[in-house]
């Protein structure tokens, strides 16, 4: 189903999309628990190649969003459309191998095995092995580990990580497991990666680097990025696109310019925050 | 280098664990042989095998899939019956020996095989402890079946039947299976290089198959489903993988033990037999290879060994689990455990790269 989507008027197109579809587009989305609806008519759109920001105070319902675009969460309400096509009745591992890609706000790597064997599981619907040279070490075994060794080793020299392919994922440092959490999303081979609160708990110059790769993330795989991040000067200086959450629904979209003179953010999002930098 | 180290780790696991099987083999084959060892502990060699079997291919769902199973010896009797079943129904077809028992053990994986994939299909599919459930009352009804089944061979084929040995309808047959009493007139074709051979074909496709991609896919699963699921692993496909290879391997087992004997019945697996392989593999370690078979060897022969305390051998047994469970499980044990591995491998590494260095120094000097 290869439909052309209009483009709705509030989103933001990058001009270098040659293809003007948008890779995501979410129509008035929304979950309830229980009584709480934690989100509700959240419909966005997200360029083939845009960077685009998920903020919010806390308790906003971003995360949700995540979990919504991901099918951890059945949505109650509302459509997701990727690259043209439903996501509806499809499970979470069947969205990533349709294109979707994410890392977890509370980091969830395979702690007790190698950063290699994280990024090959990250390969896992690429590398082509089936069950009987798994079985027997045979039948191609020996190439596809090959092929998969190199390209994951490839991907962790993208993140300067190479040196340490060996060691065990969770005795890495904070900004590392997220830097590896990234690169084992990447290495599904996604068209949109989610990211959740990539900068929580790293340094100005962890987070100065982040941010350099966000970019480059997006340059050299051609994919879109889309982050949830309470780091004001990192979503104002790399998203191209911002969306504001506050109780679960959307209290604007748009530029960062836009968002940063927009009376309602300024009143939810950064009122809420001055409240909490006094209460701390 | 990195790599080599990151590899070496589980190519360390598969020399250890080959080595110790083959040794045990080359030490215990020709004492047998030659009458050397006692007769009570010759006759435990089959089972010793069988039981290792059990205990790796529960590993596989204990450790390395993390769900728990209390009915593995359901499994292992499907094996077992199975497997009588087809070597009785050759004995006249089938000449040799060892291919009967290989056709014996072959089948009685399938069987087993296949159990495993009805019960995995619709269990592993749910969150939660339900395997553990199902699989508990799996291996009760797998046994009450087995009790009243009767089963018979003529030159007409095979006969079954639920209500005795008469209803089978035999003229001049054979009865394999004769309800309570189990399977009877078994050949006891089972041999200690069979167990070997069984065990060291276990060790090869549990430790290729962590070793690959399906593998990584279950460790995953077990390690963190939400971030599996995130990168595209189908859960139920990579669970029923892990399960059915199990109880594959645990049919397989099944069958060799069973021609060990010349009668078995259908009791000897259950419950306790279940509970008493998962206590080899917590003991050996979850997802511990070589732990797992050392503990199935030692647990096993621990109530011989105490055979002359009669009356207090249940009770010792007892203690020294508990003692093992808290040894094991003692963090400062941990550690010093942990430190004296760390300094046996410095120590080897350092006298490997003594005798690596050597050789290497007279070729540099040659070629210069
Ligand atoms: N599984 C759940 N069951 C019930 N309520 C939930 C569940 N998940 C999230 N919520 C609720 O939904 C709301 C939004 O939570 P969410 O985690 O999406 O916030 P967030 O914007 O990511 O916040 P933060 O910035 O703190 O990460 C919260 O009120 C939360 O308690
Ligand atoms: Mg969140």
């Amino acid at each position: 189903m290869d439909r052309m989507v209009p483009y709705p008027s509030n989103s933001i197109v990058p001009e270098r999309d040659v293809d003007k579809r948008p890779v995501l587009e979410t129509h008035h989305l929304g979950i309830d628990f229980g009584g709480l609806t934690a989100v509700d008519d959240f419909s966005i759109t997200v360029g083939r190649s845009e960077i685009a920001g998920l903020i919010g105070p806390n308790g906003a319902g971003k995360t949700t969003v995540f979990n919504l675009l991901t099918n951890v969460y059945q949505p109650t309400r509302g459509d997701i459309i990727l690259d043209g096509v439903s996501t509806s009745r499809k499970t979470t591992a069947q969205i990533n191998k349709m294109g979707i890609a994410r890392t977890f706000q509370n980091i969830r790597l395979f702690a007790n095995m190698s950063v290699m064997d994280n990024v090959k599981i990250g390969m896992h619907n690429s590398i082509n092995q089936n069950l009987l040279s798994a079985f027997t070490h045979g039948f191609g075994y020996r190439r596809s580990e090959k092929a998969s060794r190199d390209e994951a080793m490839e991907l962790l020299e993208f993140f300067n990580m190479e040196d340490v392919a060996g060691a065990e994922a969770g005795a890495l440092p904070y900004g590392a497991q997220r830097r590896l959490e990234i690169a084992r999303a990447l290495a599904t081979h996604p068209k949109i990666i989610l990211l959740d609160e990539p900068a929580a708990g790293m340094n100005p110059s962890e987070t100065a680097e982040l941010m350099e790769n966000i970019r480059r993330i997006r340059d050299n795989f051609n994919i879109a990025v889309m982050l949830i991040e309470h780091d004001m000067n990192l979503v104002m200086n790399i998203c191209e696109g911002i969306c504001v959450l506050d109780h679960g629904k959307v209290i604007a979209k748009g530029s960062p310019d836009e968002i940063k003179s927009d009376a309602k953010v300024i009143e939810a999002y950064l009122g809420k925050k001055k409240e909490a930098d006094n209460n701390a | 280098m990195i790599k080599f180290r990151s590899l070496s780790k589980s190519a360390r696991t598969g020399i250890t664990s080959y080595s110790i099987i083959l040794l045990a083999f080359a030490i215990l084959f020709p004492l047998q042989n030659l009458g050397i060892i006692n007769h009570s502990i010759s006759g435990q060699l089959v089972p010793i095998c069988t039981y290792i079997v059990m205990a790796l291919s529960l590993n596989l769902t204990v450790g390395f899939l993390g769900e728990l199973s209390l009915g593995h010896a359901g499994f292992v009797s499907v094996g077992a019956f199975t497997g009588v079943i087809a070597a009785s129904s050759l004995q006249d077809k089938v000449s040799p020996d060892p291919l009967r028992l290989v056709i014996a053990i072959i089948i009685g994986g399938i069987f087993a095989g296949i159990v495993g994939l009805l019960i995995g299909i619709p269990v592993l599919r749910l969150r939660g402890d339900y395997l553990a459930i199902v699989t508990l009352a799996f291996g009760e009804i797998i046994k009450n079946i087995i009790n009243c089944l009767y089963v018979g061979v003529d030159n007409k084929g095979l006969h079954f039947s639920m209500t005795d040995i008469k209803s089978l309808g035999m003229e001049n047959g054979r009865v394999i299976l004769n309800g309570p009493q189990g399977a009877v007139g078994i050949e006891q074709i089972a041999s200690f290089t069979a167990g070997i051979i069984l065990i060291l074909f276990t060790l090869f496709v549990i430790l290729n198959l962590v070793n690959s991609k399906a593998g990584r896919a279950v460790m995953a699963i077990r390690d963190n489903r939400i971030a599996a699921e995130s990168v595209g692993i189908s859960i139920t496909k990579y669970k029923l993988t892990a399960f059915i290879t199990s109880a594959v391997l645990a049919g397989m087992a099944g069958a060799l033990y069973a021609m060990n004997y010349s009668t078995i019945a259908a009791k000897k697996f259950d419950f306790n037999t279940s509970i008493l392989i998962l206590v080899f593999v917590v003991l050996g370690g979850m997802g511990n290879i070589v732990g797992t078979i050392i503990s199935t060897v030692i647990l096993y022969m621990l109530p011989e060994l105490l055979r002359e305390f009669s009356d207090y051998r249940m009770l010792i047994y007892a203690i020294i689990l508990i003692l093992v469970m808290l040894v094991t499980n003692n963090d400062r044990i941990k550690l010093i455990r942990a430190n004296a591995s760390a300094a046996i491998m410095s120590w080897l590494r350092k006298a490997m790269s003594r005798t690596k260095n050597q050789p290497k120094g007279k070729e540099d000097a040659h070629n210069g």
